[in-house]
């Protein structure tokens, strides 16, 4: 089949990682995909942010539903997950869902027929998406993973969460690079934010306190082509 | 005695007033003949251009008229309502608004005229402010930024209905930025208010006195350069020519940098030697260098302050307190100081480093001695070889009397909608009404009406192609056809947005007791660096502020922690602004010099060696001609070429050579632009590739890179993404950040970078990213004067392979790796970070 033809080729064996015993791959485009499982989860969309700034007044451009949808149509599209676990904060507030231009709402719908979708409570979107379809769920468990926003206090093995749009940055050469990135240590694994419109937060900050085994982190940070995995003891803060 | 002045006294007992003409005479004064011509134009109902030289009794010839007519007026009678404001006097610093009402505090009250006069700063308190608003002073001196919140308030037209005269000083300084964009707007509104306003500008000497002439009155006929209005025109000819030397030092003149270190002890004998001395130099790093080792080598003690822009506003306020007290012996500043502040008893001026504009040393050299007949004196101490020409040719066009002002550009969009939401908010309008009132204002006198269309819909919903805002609306057209703000929170949102300046994220330097790391309590605030320089530091670190070394000790919320430091290894901050590239006219004089080998005389032995030597060893260019040298070096291949167009100009060139190289595989590695070269340097042997033709040094610096080369890279820019931000602050799209906002952190707020992508991708067209492309072209890129370079060395290209480091390239090739090279490649700096950790890990 055509899919599973352009799935094999996405996929080398070398750029599959390891989390609490399930094969994961981290894509430079900042979705993780569970090859075993046909999963795909994608993290903090924040879908109609512009919006959301619009109504207290700050009219930034409306496209930011738009962007992010034709985005993440691309990763869908690529590897035809069978589950999609949208891992809370999809939409900028509560009110996301009603306000979505009918277009892209048909092009969200589109997306999500055929296959099982969830949708994870989050703290800008604690209740279930107007007039959409898929399952609110306040976390997901499957096989030795489980799906939830916020990262928990106590560490969890196989937990995926977002909510804190982790970044890294390096120096190198006397020049400063920051990129989003996926911060994992091997037993968790923190998303990066989705969405067009959403900032970030270094790894090293102290709202992370705790939540990683520091000899094993690692910061996957997202590349023009690829993923480059840097260790935690080559991150700056800031 | 000779013709003129009696006719001036004639004219002085017509035009002045009892009180005044006694004051001149008991002073034992006569009024200036510029003095009375003013007056006597004024009082014709004119507007004029007063230009003058420093210490022409400007200032008290501007507001000559107001004064006059305020002696004149009757004195408010107990229980009859306030007198509006008469005068408005607009300087674009705060600094000199001060200053002007001590200056001008002092004859109003010898002359004893019942005259009030106010400041009106980003510093006056809200009580105050309040109560201006109730009793309005006659005179009041304030910024344009202050003009713009007045206008926008719901009373301003009550509050300026008695107003007569604006007074604008340092004109040519103002009109050349967006400040002046959005002052322009402000007096087409108050001519609105008043239709018999008149302006009074007061400029040091320009090259195109009819741009300024314009500027001061409405537009409101076709542009058409014979039919427009223009103010009337007084000019003052220029007083004693200035004394002004460069220094020929004892000591030897580095090759590259721009600390002048090397000048120290002849610096600090020429202070000792004079009563005060200002300090000039062009950035803020290089007075806190210049402070630091003129300290160190003060054995006696005298009193030498620094005054920069990003100190404390308090301690500022100190140094320029002294300075008038005549308590200092030297002050080393920046630009903050540049214009036309006159304090204390300066006798010398000393200019660290090229002053890359020959106005602007004229500017500089002015405030030394403000008596108009005397010569003032002023030294010149270039920072190296290359300044050292710089400096002759400045000092040789300030001889010839040359101008190099920046020509006028067209009104900027952003600055208009700032101006139309501002006028939402003062009131009702109508959009064609407001139309016409707007293409009164110079800037915006070819406004087409279609743009304003577009101006205001930007305004009003934010301008999209998708309209997905209209219930979000910041303005509404009512039905009786007026605009309007929606909600009296837009108003409020407006006033905290004002103005042009966009300066870069700052943090609060806070100083902490040493040893007690973050966790000490809060001390003075010293001053406020910018936030990526912050973010370069590690605890530990120590670095030069203020005049002092700094132990960095972290990062809190919007405040850089800091405590006393010491240490070797002392890192001076860099600040983005304040660059000032070299001028067009000024980069010609140098061509013109290296070019005769007769002028070398002028200069010291030392740098004439070197030209000699350049001569020797590879090639001077003629005139026209630009020099393109090549030359292998360690295991890489470089490319030198010597345009002298300034380091914007040659920064955008190395963007696009680069590009070019790549495309031909020559796998360049990158380049460095300082003001007078370029070097870039590659893996591959360019001079091969020039001599098989692939492409040939013509093709390569062919115009055409001005076309999709310049497109493509300009998307990507992180320049252009920085103007976007500055456009989209001024424009009212995104918030200006305020200290203790940055709380909330990256995660609420949406940067401009992210805007930026996301516009760019779904509407390139957009009003916004139009302005945008236009500011950086003309700015930061300085497109246009790299074009005319490109076409005026077309068919004059002298390329000189070499087979080592030639004598002019040292200069810049001492800049390599000292100056970090922005833009692309960023995701190979991250391979390198991650092979390094496989490297570790034994996996490679």
């Amino acid at each position: 089949m055509n899919f599973s033809l352009s799935r094999a080729t996405l996929i080398a064996e070398a750029d599959l990682i390891g989390i609490a015993g399930e094969r994961a791959v981290c894509d430079r485009r900042g979705v993780l995909y569970f090859p075993d499982l046909r999963l795909l989860a994608v993290s903090d969309l924040h879908l109609e942010k512009g919006s959301s700034f619009a109504k207290r007044g700050a009219l930034i451009p409306p496209y930011d539903t738009g962007a992010t949808l034709l985005r993440l149509q691309a990763v869908i599209a690529d590897y035809q997950p069978r589950i999609v676990v949208s891992l809370g904060d999809s939409f900028h507030d509560g009110g996301g869902a009603e306000r979505m231009h009918s277009s892209f709402r048909e092009r969200l719908e589109a997306m999500m027929a055929g296959r099982d979708w969830f949708w994870v409570a989050g703290n800008h979107d604690p209740e279930a998406p107007a007039d959409l379809p898929g399952d609110t769920v306040r976390e997901l468990a499957i096989g030795s993973l489980v799906f939830r926003h916020e990262p928990s206090k106590q560490r969890v093995e196989g937990e995926i969460a977002g909510h804190l749009h982790p970044c890294a940055r390096i120096v190198q050469r006397g020049r400063s690079v920051r990129r989003r990135c996926f911060a994992g240590d091997g037993g968790r694994m923190i998303m990066p934010a989705f969405g067009a419109y959403t900032g970030s937060l270094n790894v090293l900050d102290r709202a992370y306190a705790g939540l990683f085994r520091l000899e094993t982190l690692v910061a996957y940070m997202l590349g023009a082509e690829r993923i480059f995995a840097i260790s935690g003891s080559m991150l700056r803060p800031g | 005695m000779t013709e003129q002045p009696r006719l001036a006294e004639q004219n002085a007992s017509v035009l002045l007033p009892e009180p005044f003409a006694r004051w001149f005479g008991e002073k034992g004064w006569s009024p200036r003949v510029h003095q009375l011509e003013l007056l006597a134009k004024a009082e014709a109902g004119q507007s004029v251009l007063l230009i003058a030289p420093t210490g022409a009794g400007k200032t008290l010839a501007g507001f000559l008229p107001s004064l006059t007519e305020l002696a004149r007026r009757s004195r408010r009678k107990p229980g009859e309502a306030h007198r509006g404001i008469h005068t408005l006097y607009i300087s674009p610093l705060k600094a000199l608004a001060v200053d002007i009402e001590r200056n001008l505090g002092k004859p109003v009250e010898e002359i004893g005229l019942p005259v009030t006069i106010e400041t009106r700063t980003g510093d006056t308190p809200s009580h105050k402010r309040q109560r201006q608003k109730l009793v309005p002073p006659d005179i009041l001196l304030t910024t344009p930024e202050q003009l713009a919140l007045l206008i926008a308030s719901n009373d301003a037209r009550r509050f300026f209905e008695d107003l007569r005269y604006v007074v604008l000083d340092e004109l040519h300084s103002l009109v050349t930025s967006k400040r002046g964009h959005l002052l322009a707007l402000g007096l087409a509104r108050l001519r609105a208010f008043v239709p018999g306003l008149q302006t009074i500008g007061l400029s040091a000497t320009v090259a195109e006195p009819d741009e300024l002439r314009r500027w001061l009155v409405a537009q409101n006929r076709p542009i058409d350069a014979k039919s427009s209005e223009m103010a009337g025109l007084i000019t003052v000819a220029g007083g004693a020519k200035p004394d002004i030397s460069i220094l020929d030092s004892r000591e030897r003149v580095p090759w590259s940098g721009h600390s002048a270190r090397y000048a120290i002890p002849e610096i600090y004998e020429a202070i000792r030697k004079h009563r005060t001395t200002l300090l000039f130099v062009n950035t803020r790093s290089q007075a806190e260098l210049l402070f630091q080792e003129l300290w160190r080598a003060n054995e006696d003690a005298l009193p030498i302050a620094l005054h920069h822009g990003s100190l404390d506003v308090g301690q500022r306020r100190r140094v320029e307190k002294a300075m008038a007290d005549n308590a200092l012996r030297a002050i080393v500043a920046t630009s903050t100081l540049d214009l036309g502040i006159d304090w204390g008893d300066v006798d010398l001026v000393v200019h660290v480093g090229a002053p890359k504009g020959a106005s602007r040393l004229a500017q500089r050299i002015g405030r030394a001695n403000h008596r108009m007949d005397e010569p003032s004196k002023a030294i010149l101490i270039p920072a190296n070889r290359f300044e050292v020409l710089e400096c002759r040719a400045a000092l040789d066009a300030n001889y010839l009397g040359a101008q190099d002002t920046t020509p006028l550009i067209k009104g900027a969009l952003d600055v208009l909608s700032q101006h139309v939401l501002g006028v939402a908010c003062g009131g009702p309008f109508d959009a064609d009404l407001l139309f016409e009132e707007v293409r009164g204002a110079a800037p915006y006198a070819a406004l087409e009406r279609e743009t304003f269309g577009r101006v205001i819909d930007f305004v009003a919903t934010g301008g999209y192609a998708l309209k997905n805002y209209e219930r979000y609306a910041r303005i509404r057209r009512n039905k009786d056809g007026l605009w309007r703000i929606s909600h009296p929170s837009v108003a409020q949102q407006y006033r905290l947005n004002v103005g042009t300046i966009v300066e870069m994220p700052e943090l609060n330097v806070r100083y902490v007791r040493q040893g007690r790391g973050m966790a000490g309590r809060g001390g003075p605030v010293l001053g406020k660096i910018e936030e990526y320089f912050a973010e370069t530091l590690r605890p530990g670190d120590n670095f030069l502020f203020a005049g002092k070394v700094l132990r960095f000790e972290g990062i809190r919320e919007n405040e850089c922690v800091v405590s006393n430091g010491a240490g070797a290894n002392i890192i001076v901050p860099s600040y983005a602004g304040g660059k000032f590239p070299l001028s067009t006219y000024l980069a010609e004089q140098v061509r013109a010099m290296l070019a005769d080998s007769d002028r070398w005389k002028a200069l010291p032995e030392q740098v004439a060696d070197w030209l000699r030597l350049q001569k020797e060893k590879s090639v001077l260019p003629k005139r026209g001609d630009l020099l393109v040298e090549t030359f292998p070096r360690g295991n890489r291949n470089y490319m030198i070429a010597y345009p002298f167009e300034g380091r914007l100009a040659h920064q955008t060139l190395g963007m696009l050579l680069t590009r070019r190289l790549e495309r031909a595989h020559a796998r360049p590695l990158g380049f460095v632009a300082t003001d007078y070269s370029l070097a870039v340097w590659a893996l591959d042997d360019m001079a091969a590739l020039f001599k098989a033709k692939k492409p040939s040094l013509a093709a390569l610096f062919d115009e055409d890179m001005l076309g999709d080369d310049l497109e493509a890279w300009l998307n990507d820019s992180w320049m252009l993404k920085r103007t976007f931000r500055t456009c989209a602050v001024i424009a009212g799209l995104i918030e200006k950040r305020y200290p203790g906002q940055e709380k909330s952190g990256r995660q609420v707020t949406v940067s401009a970078d992210l805007i930026y992508d996301v516009l760019r991708s779904h509407e390139p067209d957009h009003i916004l990213l139009q302005a945008t492309r236009t500011d950086a072209s003309a700015g930061l890129l300085d497109v246009s004067r790299l074009g005319e370079m490109l076409s005026r060395v077309r068919g004059r290209i002298v390329h000189k392979h070499l087979d080592q480091i030639s004598p002019l390239a040292v200069p810049v090739m001492l800049e390599i790796g000292k100056e970090s090279v922005n833009g692309g490649a960023n995701d190979t700096l991250l391979m390198e970070a991650a092979d390094l950790v496989e490297e570790a890990m034994g996996r490679s």
